[in-house]
């Protein structure tokens, strides 16, 4: 198996990196670039570039800032926030993206999945997707760039994430929104849930605290990887302390 | 000097431009068989399918370039299954400089596919390719096929059994994972393929 990843996600709005940093000396606060460097170099195996305004405002991402990055990283790079065409899609390929993140979009029309996996490739598609528990079941919410914009769909989250399997997506990046920011933990419950359906990789997304958190997901969920935000961009979190707790508890990570 | 990057299409040949840029290279990225024909090294990047990408060599009547090109030739990821003679990907009939069958790679709830992650070189064999690379060090994988373990093997990778993860004979190179985007690690074996005495 190969090692379980730790990814950094950067949510960015505006051109900058929200979600309450706060780092000192050498990183500059908010720029994503900066920021996406420094966690390279901290031992991240792959950054998420998150524009978590797009979808709600109806673009997608900054292809000549998406170029400016990719030029400067040298390990995978995942990008999402409004993709909601093949040619953008294709564009943001074509600026160094390794893959494209969908999600709102791919509720608004699923055949999206299928026709980005039959041009691109199925291991260029991650279908993210948000999920909340509502009477005792889980469902995909979309437009959750912003309170206002955030609703419930109708869709059962075990059923999408299967069906986007179906569709030709490569991953499916599970963001447990009861658990996001609340940092007590991933929702290993529903994550395992979902593993337990999947023959592609799943990634955990929300609720990431403390180091011991991940070992915890890798050890009960066996996601492939799992992602982290404002934990590590307020520097409550380090990579270096996150891959230590893994490897204590004997799981493979890769070394810093 | 001048690097060829083969232009298939779709595919994330940025990031293989945007490394070879780290490194200092010049290198240009192309679908004429004249200009690749004539540089100094190749690079056949590629992701998608064998059978697409086979179909877009022969179109842009790359196939006997590519065959007969005698200076170094790297095949990253797609690239290096393109180098053997078949792919059980839409049957497609690769370049053959490597003998042998690229097979789809068993999927499942407990070894999900793609193979997507970092994964570690194995039993790596002398070759300029990986000086300086050494045993078990970390690299990027995303594939749903494998290539066949033979002498070419230079190294191996093991998900769900054992692949060949770097490949290499005579002049004809290969690796399965993205030297481009496997940091440090990556960066020394293209920095090698660059070095390759032409």
């Amino acid at each position: 198996m190969p090692a379980k990843r730790i990814i950094a996600c950067l949510d960015v709005k505006g051109g900058r990196v929200v979600k309450g940093v706060r780092f000192e000396g050498h990183v500059d606060a908010g720029d994503p670039i900066a920021l996406a460097r420094y966690y390279r170099d901290e031992g991240a195996d792959e950054i998420v570039i998150y524009d978590i305004t797009a979808s709600a405002e109806r673009r997608t991402l900054d292809y000549q800032w998406l170029n400016q990055l990719a030029r400067q990283l040298d390990i995978p790079l995942c990008v999402a926030g409004g993709i909601r065409t093949r040619d953008q899609a294709l564009t943001c390929l074509n600026n160094g993206a390794d893959k494209v993140s969908i999600n709102s979009p791919a509720l608004e029309r699923p055949d999206f999945i299928n026709e980005l996996a039959k041009i691109a490739g199925s291991q260029c598609v991650v279908v993210g997707v948000d999920s909340r528990a509502h009477e005792g079941e889980w469902r995909v919410h979309q437009y959750t760039g912003s309170a206002e914009t955030s609703r419930q769909t109708p869709r059962r989250t075990l059923d999408w994430i299967v069906e986007a399997q179906q569709r030709g997506a490569g991953e499916i990046v599970l963001n447990c929104m009861d658990s996001d920011g609340v940092r007590e933990g991933y929702d290993i419950v529903q994550l395992q849930a979902a593993r337990g359906l999947l023959s592609i990789p799943l990634i955990a997304s929300g609720g990431a605290g403390v180091a011991q958190h991940f070992a915890q997901v890798f050890a009960k969920a066996d996601v492939s990887g799992a992602l982290a935000a404002g934990a590590l961009h307020s520097g409550a979190l380090r990579i270096a302390d996150i891959k230590h707790a893994v490897a204590t508890a004997g799981i493979e990570v890769r070394p810093c | 000097m001048t690097i060829a990057v083969v232009k298939l299409g779709v595919g994330n040949t940025a990031s293989v431009m945007f490394a070879l840029e780290r490194l200092g290279a010049d290198a240009l990225l192309t679908e004429d068989a004249r200009q690749i024909g004539e540089a100094e090294r190749v690079i056949l990047p590629g992701v998608g399918a064998a059978s697409f990408a086979m179909q877009r060599v022969d179109a842009l009547g790359l196939r006997d370039t590519l065959r007969r090109f005698p200076r170094p030739l790297l095949g990253i990821c797609l690239g290096q299954q393109l180098l053997f003679e078949r792919s059980e990907e839409g049957d497609a009939r690769g370049l053959a400089l490597l003998p042998g069958t690229v097979t789809q790679m068993y999927a499942s709830t407990a070894a999900p596919a793609p193979h997507m992650g970092w994964s570690r070189l194995l039993e790596l064999a002398p070759s300029p390719l990986l000086d300086s690379v050494s045993q078990g060090a970390y690299v990027y994988f995303v594939h749903s096929f494998v290539c066949p373990l033979g002498p070419e093997t230079l190294a191996e990778a093991d998900y769900n059994g054992r692949f060949a993860a770097v490949v290499g004979r005579d002049n004809v190179y290969g690796c399965q994972f993205h030297p481009e985007r496997s940091g440090a690690t990556g960066a020394r074996i293209l920095a090698n393929f660059l070095a390759l005495p032409c």
